[in-house]
């Protein structure tokens, strides 16, 4: 009998930059074996990339679909498998398999709205996909408003590609805030819910938000106090998951699989399920 | 239907062990559990197995791939044994209808390969109940212990053991055994008038499952019950190892010494750590994991699977719990609050 390859086989693939971002948040660009991208993905679309006897973990692709080169991870260092890699030297081999996930409907429900990207801390790697696929395929979009909040300024996930490419490109408006005053910060100072209200969005945008729990929480009531309905929102969530193939039941929320009917989720879908997330 | 002298169930044993690996539930450490057939090996007089045959498509530990790392380069190692075909002989009709569950997890896309591979090596052969007991409620999900699924079937009646094809690797089983004579299809009958006779009395049997779907998950997910229901859970995990349609898994990796073996094994979702990841839980108590594995089973489960509860009525939870707390206590509590 001829035995088909299980899907819980990963790939090789090879680390051949990586990108100190924050005090402990790094960008790892990953490519196969032949030096080219292992795979294509849908923006919100995840991998699970893993060490041989550390540990295997599920990675949001912060690359976007347009970049024909490679996958980019931008970790934090929080675990077991992100210490590992954060210690690790380019050029070392790694293992991954994927994409897996719905990803965001970039093609379909975002295509043509005005879209309003709000991200907090580390939730900028899902998101990010998104926009640089938005900035790739700028006609099938109208405006682009990002909201990014971070610890400081130091915990800006990607803060050149910021400053030296969103904050210079016509249609975006870049909102950035962080949340105390420092020294060589002009910028706006706050936590991202009250800056969402402060700057008072047209209520036509659809909405793309990721962070920590608690950030959509706020966020989520303060779009909903200026006039936004639930089903203008998506969202992505991250649980424990082992298999990201539906099957090992960690990431279970109700009737749902956060790793194969998510990780992406419009938040009217959300509120028919249990709050376990 | 064939059948053969229980006198010469040994012979039978020994015919099919001849063609391929035979699995029977038979008594070893004191328990009754699925050994592989050797001479004379006898079958068990427990009703049913400790642990379900689940074991033998989806074992308890099981190598996914091996890795050689050196330097900083990886291998990987394909360390998966093709198997061989097998028989189980003897397992109840909840344990072969937890099959078709586990084949919806495990055989959708993407297909789990280790599984569908055990499925296509197995020949499950059924057995009657002949004395279902209290413990059971199999009928509440629409099995009949009178007459089991599996590949083929069996039924032990007086002095003579009656057999039955229900696919064709089943067929193909049987019309291999020469010391099986034909035989009429109703010599079951009254075997299986008997066994009704007893499940009309079962306790447990007439479980109502009315209100268990999609439509209500959310009044059963917040339903008040849960804190007292789950209140003296000891989060032992020992109702889902015993339980034939638990599937939960880990994924783990051990250095031999000699490279790295990735592999598999059984996981509860009553453990703390289940869903324990760097920055914390979404399950932070006791009462969200017991909830998760009643919900799963008796809610999520059905909801995504043509309304096919992830139970069986084996009872196996029933009779193990150190706390006397099981699925039919669950779902009458829970029924309570949809009526």
């Amino acid at each position: 009998m001829t035995m088909r390859k299980d899907p819980l086989i990963p790939m090789i693939g090879v680390v051949t930059d990586i990108r100190m971002d924050t005090p402990d948040v790094k960008t790892f660009r990953v490519v196969g074996l032949d030096g080219k991208k292992p795979f294509e993905h849908i923006p919100g679309q995840c991998a699970m990339l893993s060490m041989p006897g550390i540990g295997e973990a599920l990675f949001s692709i912060t690359s976007s679909p347009t970049n024909e080169d490679y996958l980019e991870f931008s970790i934090k260092k929080c675990g077991c498998v992100t210490t590992w890699l954060h210690e690790m030297e380019p050029g070392r081999q790694v293992t991954l398999r994927g994409p897996y996930g719905n990803g965001f409907p970039v093609d379909t429900e975002l295509k043509g709205k005005d879209l309003l990207i709000i991200a907090g801390g580390i939730g900028l790697a899902p998101v990010r996909s998104v926009i640089n696929y938005v900035r790739a395929n700028r006609a099938n979009y109208g405006t682009l408003d990002i909201v990014y909040g971070s610890r400081s300024k130091e915990d800006l996930v990607d803060y050149a590609e910021i400053i030296d490419e969103w904050c210079k490109e016509d249609g975006i408006n870049v909102h950035l805030t962080i949340d105390r005053e420092q020294e060589d910060w002009d910028g706006h100072v706050g936590f991202v819910p009250n800056y969402v209200k402060e700057l008072n969005f047209d209520t036509s945008k659809t909405v793309v938000m990721c962070g920590p729990p608690i950030m959509i929480k706020f966020t989520l009531a303060g779009l909903e106090e200026l006039g936004f309905r639930r089903d203008q929102v998506y969202t992505t969530f991250e649980l424990k998951m082992k298999c990201a193939l539906g099957k090992c039941g960690r990431c279970n929320i109700g009737d749902k699989y956060v790793c194969k009917d998510g990780p992406v989720f419009r938040l009217d879908q959300m509120s028919e399920l249990p709050d376990e997330y | 239907m064939k059948q053969l002298a229980l006198s010469k169930l040994n012979e039978l044993f020994a015919a099919m062990a001849a063609q391929q690996q035979l699995y029977i539930p038979a008594d070893k450490g004191g328990q009754a559990q699925f050994l592989p057939y050797v001479d004379g090996m006898e079958l068990t007089k427990s009703l049913n197995t400790a642990r379900s045959a689940k074991d033998l498509f989806f074992p308890q530990t099981e190598d996914i791939v091996g890795f050689q790392v050196k330097g900083t380069e990886i291998t990987i190692e394909e360390t998966r044994d093709p198997g061989a075909p097998f028989v189980v002989f003897g397992v109840r009709a909840c344990d072969a209808r937890s099959f078709e569950i586990l084949d919806r997890v495990f055989l959708s896309d993407p297909v789990d390969t280790f599984y569908e591979t055990r499925r296509t090596n197995g020949t499950v052969v059924t057995l009657a109940c002949t004395r279902p007991e209290e413990t059971c409620f199999c009928g509440a999900f629409g099995i009949d212990p009178a007459n089991p699924g599996g590949d083929a079937a069996a039924w032990m009646a007086g002095e003579t053991l009656y057999l039955k094809a229900n696919t064709k690797k089943g067929e193909k089983l049987l019309s291999s055994l020469p010391l099986l004579a034909d035989c009429d299809d109703n010599a079951v009958e009254t075997v299986q008038a008997e066994i009704h006779a007893i499940t009309e009395k079962l306790p447990l049997n007439k479980l109502d499952l009315t209100g268990f779907d999609g439509d209500h998950l959310m009044e059963h997910f917040n339903n008040p019950a849960w804190s007292k229901l789950s209140e003296s859970c000891l989060g032992c995990g020992t109702c889902t190892f015993v339980c034939p349609t638990c599937q939960c898994y880990d994924v783990r990796d051990f250095d031999t010494g000699h490279g790295v073996r990735r592999f598999r094994c059984w996981d509860s979702c009553m453990y703390s750590d289940f869903t324990m990841m760097a920055h914390g839980t979404n399950r932070p108590t006791q009462k969200e994991r017991f909830r998760q594995r009643f919900m799963h089973k008796l809610v999520y489960f059905p909801s995504n699977n043509d309304g096919i509860y992830g139970c069986v009525g084996c009872g196996r939870c029933l009779a193990k719990c150190p706390i006397s707390m099981n699925i039919v206590k669950v779902a009458k509590t829970l029924g309570e609050g949809t009526k």
